[in-house]
């Protein structure tokens, strides 16, 4: 596992190394600050939690992960770079985990750095620290499952934009799926199995369901097979498409 | 020495054109082979097949023992590779460049810090260790390029275009560079710079359209030129009837070649037929005239002349 972490270190060290980490740690703190206490209404609740807090971190991901995630292999595809990477004695697999895991430690940075709002409620209140700790697991594997998303888009093209936008409205379908618009979609001509399999789909759903503490590990595992089928197709994309 | 690199019936398509068609030659340790072909001909995409970047249709390339079809990883640890256009992470420094590609190869204690020392003195990097690359001139990003592929000391190296953006002191420093190294491995350049196949490969490879038209030392393909053993005469632009004439009628002779007199002296080149010894004759044919020359000399053959023969050719046949 040398040279994934060998791949990661680099990844990281690329993140920083660039204005993008501290844009988008200093845009992300401001936001979820803001939409927790002006949108969340995190003091009119009166309630010691998080909830006001997390309730907006999908929304918040699906506009700032994809800008995480764009460049993950499109990048290396326009600059050509690739060929010096998958020329190095490194399996496809091991470059995928490798700048995946690097991307998912910067989000988890981003997260950690929330910690304030954290010692904040325990401040003001005395709030059940496990759900706000599975709240911030959640997160971080909300964060993990668009990442993965972004990945396998971002190794469709060599144009981090289209990365992006595809990315953010992937990431919103798998959101949304929950939600009745889509369900409506679906009800008109389909079984009722598909459409729970659709909601079963939803971010929000499992994330939901997290973040107000119903501890149901399956919630842990939908968003981690989401990263775990979202990377293995990734393998297969950046195998076709490396020479292209 | 033993070969290091064998390429067996190497065949690339893309749907349905087929870039890299049943190439198959070897490279021992010691040797620096010429890897040529007009743009587009296949250089690369076999570059790419060998280093394991591209899976071949057919055919596969055994690298130190490791069949690229079967154990790439291990093909990848024994080949230094630099890519056609020597692309490189723009945001990181040579300095953390080379500690990565160190990293990866799994280069540890003494060895990576020697790899790096030494990759970076030969090629004359320190002055820009520590700068980002994205700023440096292309010379250095080619240098950097090279630097990385030659880190872990690999048995076969193999450099896409080495020189292409170098200025003329660094083209020569790198022919340098390939040649104290092919010592003890092999190495494969490609290039269209023709004088470089003089310059450092003990053999050449010419391709054209995915297909194998020539191979052999430097100084066999001189010799399929048409200018080879030709004869060159210099002299005053008003000799040059005189000498025509007193060349008629001899065998060996293909045709005579006059180029645009420069001021008063006249250039003319007179072709061997089948590349026979015609500089006697000639001689002896000029002194029963009295005729003056300013200069004579005999041509050896030009590279460039082959090359745009044999890959003229199959450029034409379709």
């Amino acid at each position: 596992m040398g040279t994934a972490f060998a791949i990661s270190k680099r990844e990281l060290s690329a993140y920083f190394s660039t204005p993008l980490a501290y844009v988008f740690i200093v845009i992300f703190l401001a936001l979820a600050g803001a939409t927790t206490f002006y949108f969340g209404g995190f003091f009119q609740r009166g309630q010691a939690d998080l909830q006001s807090f997390f309730s907006f971190h999908p929304w918040l991901y699906l506009f700032l992960i994809p800008a995480v995630g764009m460049r993950l292999w499109a990048e290396e595809r326009k600059s050509g770079t690739i060929e010096l990477l998958m020329t190095l004695p490194v399996s496809t697999t091991q470059a995928v985990a490798g700048k995946f895991v690097a991307a998912w430690i910067f989000a988890g940075i981003a997260l950690a750095l929330t910690f304030p709002i954290w010692i904040t409620v325990n401040h003001l209140g005395s709030p059940d620290n496990g759900v706000i700790f599975a709240g911030y697991v959640g997160s971080f594997l909300m964060a993990g499952a668009f990442l993965a998303i972004g990945s396998f888009v971002s190794a469709l093209t060599r144009n981090q934009v289209i990365a992006f936008v595809i990315t953010a409205a992937v990431c919103f379908l798998f959101m949304m799926s929950g939600l009745e618009p889509v369900q409506s979609a679906f009800r008109g001509w389909s079984s009722d199995f598909i459409v729970d399999l659709v909601a079963s789909l939803s971010f929000l759903t499992h994330f939901d369901a997290i973040t107000r503490g119903v501890f149901d590990l399956r919630d842990f595992v939908y968003l981690t097979s989401v990263i775990g089928v979202f990377l293995f197709a990734t393998v297969v994309i950046v195998d076709l498409k490396k020479g292209s | 020495m033993g070969t290091m690199l064998e390429i067996q019936g190497l065949t690339k398509q893309f749907g349905q054109f087929t870039a890299v068609d049943d190439i198959s030659f070897s490279v021992a340790s010691g040797e620096v082979l010429g890897f040529l072909g007009p743009n587009g001909s296949g250089k690369s995409t076999t570059m790419k097949m060998v280093t394991g970047f591209l899976v071949p249709t057919s055919g596969t390339a055994i690298v130190c023992g490791n069949d690229v079809t079967r154990d790439p990883i291990a093909v990848k640890r024994h080949i230094g590779y630099l890519p056609e256009g020597a692309p490189l992470y723009e945001d990181m420094t040579p300095a953390g460049m080379l500690s990565f590609v160190a990293d990866v190869r799994g280069l540890s204690g003494a060895a990576r810090r020697n790899g790096i020392d030494n990759a970076v003195s030969k090629l004359q990097l320190d002055e820009v260790f520590n700068q980002q690359i994205g700023t440096l001139s292309k010379g250095f990003k080619r240098r950097v390029g090279l630097a990385q592929a030659i880190l872990h000391d690999p048995d076969v190296l193999i450099l896409d275009e080495p020189t292409d953006g170098l200025d003329p002191n660094q083209k020569h420093h790198v022919r340098e560079l390939i040649a104290e190294m092919s010592k003890d491995k092999a190495i494969v350049i490609s290039t269209h710079v023709l004088e470089e196949v003089d310059a450092v490969c003990g053999r050449a490879i010419i391709i054209a359209r995915g297909r194998m038209v020539a191979d052999g030392t430097p100084a066999e393909l001189e010799r399929r030129s048409s200018y080879y053993n030709a004869v060159s005469v210099r002299l005053h632009r008003d000799h040059v009837e005189g000498l025509k004439s007193a060349l008629d009628g001899i065998g060996d002779i293909a045709h005579i070649e006059t180029g645009e007199p420069a001021g008063d002296t006249a250039h003319v080149v007179v072709m061997s037929k089948d590349g026979a010894t015609i500089l006697e004759t000639v001689n002896a044919r000029m002194k029963d005239r009295s005729i003056a020359i300013e200069q004579l000399y005999v041509e050896r053959g030009r590279l460039e002349d082959v090359f745009r023969q044999i890959t003229g050719d199959v450029q034409g046949r379709t």
